[in-house]
């Protein structure tokens, strides 16, 4: 059906489409509209689901582990300092492999205190084991959504899956969308450890080193092997839907000899940029990263390369600048720009694109 | 792309009357985006909010910075914001109010959208409702189809008044 939402909205229709048996979460700005028309769906009886208001961020995902753990679909959503207050339970999560869903809305954190869209929330989580998304549009949000489920309870991942999406920039903007009778696209869920009161057995219990370092292997293989699943599961999603996406978005990239690098609304924008630019004569392109865990391998070599991070990791630079540079070997250009909301124009990615130098890092607003 | 910002205080319905349009332009086979500037907002604050309308996806994400049409909700906030900011020339201004202002290079189009919705009891909270009214207002002014105008309001509203006061604004809009 055809129809306008906002991203928040097609978040929650996604996860109600996907019928998981508990949602259990907290509100916080700017994600709250999501698990406020959950409990509103659970209470009208459109979405059969068990509704478990909690206390914080950090019982939300308690909540979603034991409930995983007991082979029930679940979701959540949390936003900035819900993530973080959260980030015991993330490692808990990834490592139990609990393959819960969260919408995660990105947004500063403070000190100062700010609502708005930055990247920082999320890449703070990198290392818990979370496979982790980046959307652009209310209809990818509504997408990936789905698709997350599958991936995430796929017997080769059984890792939780955090779609992100910018707060306020896409959280918040109401945009057409298109939603799916998802039918048999996402497989029941069978959790081949999930706990079974017929057959007791011990769950987190202390793990000699031998035992243990076989436990981090084994979930490194399947962040592996996620790969596969992901591009199966994008490849059958566009075949029964017809929406198409891949570990990134690129545009006009085939003969650009320059390429714009960012994720979420920024790498959207992006693309109005590179129009701007080709007309001037510059052969640019865009390539929108949608998929930071597992990390894509990128096609840039031979090219020019602007990275825009809406993060930064203090005394190191710009994460994906980073990234990109340790798993390419091509030396960006570093841009830092749209901390804390900070509003950033096509006009803005275009003058990035003129002015770069490679290995420089750019603060904008700051620097010039 | 046909670009409009929305001026109005906090309560008064702007952020609601950009999605409406942008509704209402969906109705009519257009891509269409609205989003507000989310500060701390609070009731009877200055607020602004965007909608763009275009035949092809919309990429852009920031503010408008030019638009092509200005709605001033609230006429009070014209003393302490300058609404013609970035304006396009001859670019349109449509305001809440029964005295229009002259406005020099710009076209004013009047309509008193708050006596619209007294005179229907269209009050919330002791604000009068105006999100409604003005989609009767810019249908008037071709932004979006009368039929598509009525059709995102009565797919966000029940109330019956809200459709009344469309209408009424679709007449007594002053060019």
């Amino acid at each position: 059906m055809l129809t306008i939402a906002t991203g928040n909205k097609a978040v929650a229709a996604a996860a109600r489409e996907a019928r998981p048996g508990v949602v259990a979460a907290y509100p916080i700005t700017p994600q709250t509209e999501i698990v406020e028309q959950l409990a509103s769906y659970a209470a009208e009886g459109s979405l059969d689901a068990d509704y478990i208001p909690v206390e914080s961020e950090h019982s939300a995902m308690a909540a979603c582990i034991g409930a995983s753990a007991a082979g029930v679909r679940t979701f959540t959503a949390t936003s900035s300092h819900g993530l973080l207050y959260m980030h015991e339970m993330l490692h808990w999560a990834a490592g139990a492999r609990t393959p819960i869903v969260m919408a995660n809305v990105n947004r500063a954190l403070g000190p100062g205190w700010n609502t708005w869209a930055e990247h920082t929330d999320a890449f703070s989580q990198r290392d818990t084991g979370w496979l982790q998304v980046f959307v652009a549009t209310v209809q990818e949000a509504y997408d990936v959504t789905l698709m997350a489920f599958r991936i995430a309870e796929d017997e080769r991942v059984l890792l939780p899956v955090m779609v992100n999406l910018d707060g306020f920039s896409l959280s918040h903007i109401t945009q057409s969308l298109e939603t799916v009778d998802v039918g048999d696209f996402i497989p029941p869920f069978n959790l081949p450890h999930a706990i079974d009161i017929a057959h007791p057995r011990g769950y987190g219990t202390l793990t000699p080193p031998d035992i243990y370092f076989r436990f981090r292997w084994d979930m490194e293989k399947s962040m592996r092997a996620s790969r596969e699943v992901i591009a199966e599961t994008e490849a059958e999603f566009a075949r029964r839907f017809g929406r198409r996406y891949g570990p990134t978005e690129d545009y006009r990239c085939e003969d650009a000899d320059v390429v714009v690098v960012a994720l979420g609304t920024l790498g959207k924008e992006a693309e109005v940029a590179v129009d701007i630019l080709r007309n001037e004569g510059v052969k640019a392109g865009s390539m929108r990263l949608r998929w930071f865990r597992p990390f894509p391998a990128l096609d840039l070599a031979g090219r020019e390369v602007v990275v825009i991070d809406r993060d930064y990791s203090f005394g190191f630079g710009g994460v994906i600048a980073h990234s990109i540079r340790s798993t390419t070997g091509v030396e960006p250009y570093s841009v830092i720009a749209g901390l804390g909301g900070q509003e950033v124009t096509y006009d803005d990615i275009a003058r990035f694109v003129r002015q770069r130098e490679a290995g420089k890092e750019f603060w904008f607003g700051v620097s010039d | 792309m046909f670009e409009i910002r929305i001026h109005s205080r906090g309560g008064q319905g702007g952020v609601t009357a950009a999605k409406l349009i942008a509704q209402a332009a969906f109705h009519d086979g257009k891509c269409a985006t609205a989003f507000p500037f989310y500060g701390a907002e609070r009731r009877g604050a200055p607020v602004v909010s965007f909608v763009r309308i275009s035949d092809e996806p919309i990429k852009v994400y920031s503010q408008i910075r030019n638009p092509d049409m200005v709605v001033v909700l609230d006429a009070s906030v014209m003393d302490s914001t300058d609404v013609l900011a970035g304006l396009k020339e001859s670019g349109p201004v449509l305001i809440n109010t029964a005295e229009p202002p002259a406005i020099e290079g710009h076209p004013v189009h009047a309509v008193d959208l708050t006596g619209i919705a007294l005179a229907q009891d269209l009050v919330v909270a002791g604000s009068p409702i105006l999100n409604t009214p003005v989609l009767g207002a810019l249908a008037r002014l071709g932004l979006v189809s009368k039929e598509s105008a009525i059709a995102a309001i009565a797919e966000t509203f029940s109330d019956p008044r809200n459709v009344v006061a469309a209408k009424a604004a679709y007449e007594e809009m002053r060019a």
